[in-house]
């Protein structure tokens, strides 16, 4: 894999996750108190940094085909499911992913809880809020790097890919201190599922001891026909959903985000 | 501690199977097949895209379905 293939990747997807981090930190920041949910996005990316720090080396040490059969596996399933929840809202079947929606719902919630101080963090709610969110968020970002680099040999630089999203979607949020509601957020997932699902299904195989005509040249291929069939079947879907009533249509779309969107990763 | 080993169960459930358990099952199928087939000396690299051309839309018919 080039490169800039894995820069790309792993900087798509890690600012996906980047994206939900930064809301739930702006919600918690917002609504109860800035000190607090600074504290709790600190104390994350400590927390994140001994993950690193701990399974990057085990990470680098496995065998290359059994990693590849594990993260193939994993990416594959995750690139599906993230697909399939694409496609799904692209063709109008499921509510689009609203950061603003997610962001009102966070402020409310943030709100309404009761202020109560632990130790040095004026306010634990507040703190924990900001925590959690970077913490599984941020999860997700070092699986990513780690898991793509190890397979590609070259983990700074996913490590650096990484990084490079976070500061960027960061550093927009910090500026506009509102929701990231611009950044197309559905298109970029839809784009990173159709790139997992590539990365998946080609170290999957391999991993399984397969080998493909063309070696690295294969994933050339693989995505523009992975994303293909992923457009194809949107269109088919909408044309399905587009021939359905009216009341239908318009009951699935008074559903609440929360319930359209049951997965923190997708 | 039960309580907390269930919630972080649930949250490696919805991690890793997400809403519809059927690609995950579907996927290790396909690997243990991809492998099977690879140790019987054919090539096998066709097999999980393949897969993705039957799982993807079987979970997406499913899906519209269920609404």
């Amino acid at each position: 894999m080039g490169a800039g293939a894995l820069f790309v990747a792993v900087f798509l997807a890690c600012a996906v996750e980047a994206v939900e981090a930064t809301t739930i930190v702006l919600a918690a920041g917002t609504a109860r108190d800035w000190r607090s949910a600074t504290t709790g996005l600190v104390a994350a990316l400590a927390v994140l940094v001994i993950a690193v720090a701990a399974l990057g080396p085990a990470v680098s040490a496995l065998p290359l085909r059994e990693l590849r059969l594990v993260v193939g596996a994993l990416l594959l399933i995750f690139g599906l499911q993230w697909l399939r929840k694409a496609i799904l809202r692209a063709s109008g079947h499921k509510a689009l992913h609203d950061e603003d929606a997610i962001y009102r719902r966070q402020f409310g919630a943030a709100q309404a809880a009761p202020a109560r101080r632990f130790g040095s963090v004026p306010d634990w709610y507040g703190f924990t809020l900001s925590f959690k969110g970077v913490l599984l968020e941020g999860l997700e970002v070092v699986f990513i790097a780690l898991t793509f680099g190890g397979n590609a040999h070259d983990i700074p630089l996913a490590g650096l890919a990484a990084v490079c999203a976070v500061l960027v979607v960061a550093a927009v949020g910090v500026a506009v201190r509102a929701p990231l509601a611009r950044v197309p957020e559905n298109t970029l997932k839809f784009v990173v599922g159709i790139m997992l699902t590539a990365f998946g299904v080609f170290w999957g195989a391999e991993g399984a001891g397969a080998h493909w005509p063309g070696s690295d040249a294969a994933l050339l291929a693989l995505v523009p026909v992975i994303a293909g069939f992923a457009l194809g079947l949107t269109g088919l879907l909408r044309r399905i959903e587009s021939g359905q009533p009216a009341g239908a249509r318009l009951a699935a779309d008074r559903r609440p985000v929360a319930e359209a969107d049951t997965q923190g990763q997708h | 501690m039960g309580r907390r080993l269930r919630a972080f169960l649930a949250f490696l459930y919805d991690f890793v199977i997400g809403d519809d358990w059927r690609i995950a099952a579907g996927v290790v199928v396909g690997l243990a097949l991809t492998y099977a087939v690879g140790r019987a000396g054919v090539p096998a690299w066709w097999l999980l895209p393949v897969l993705l051309a039957v799982l993807l839309p079987a979970s997406l018919w499913l899906a519209v379905r269920r609404r």
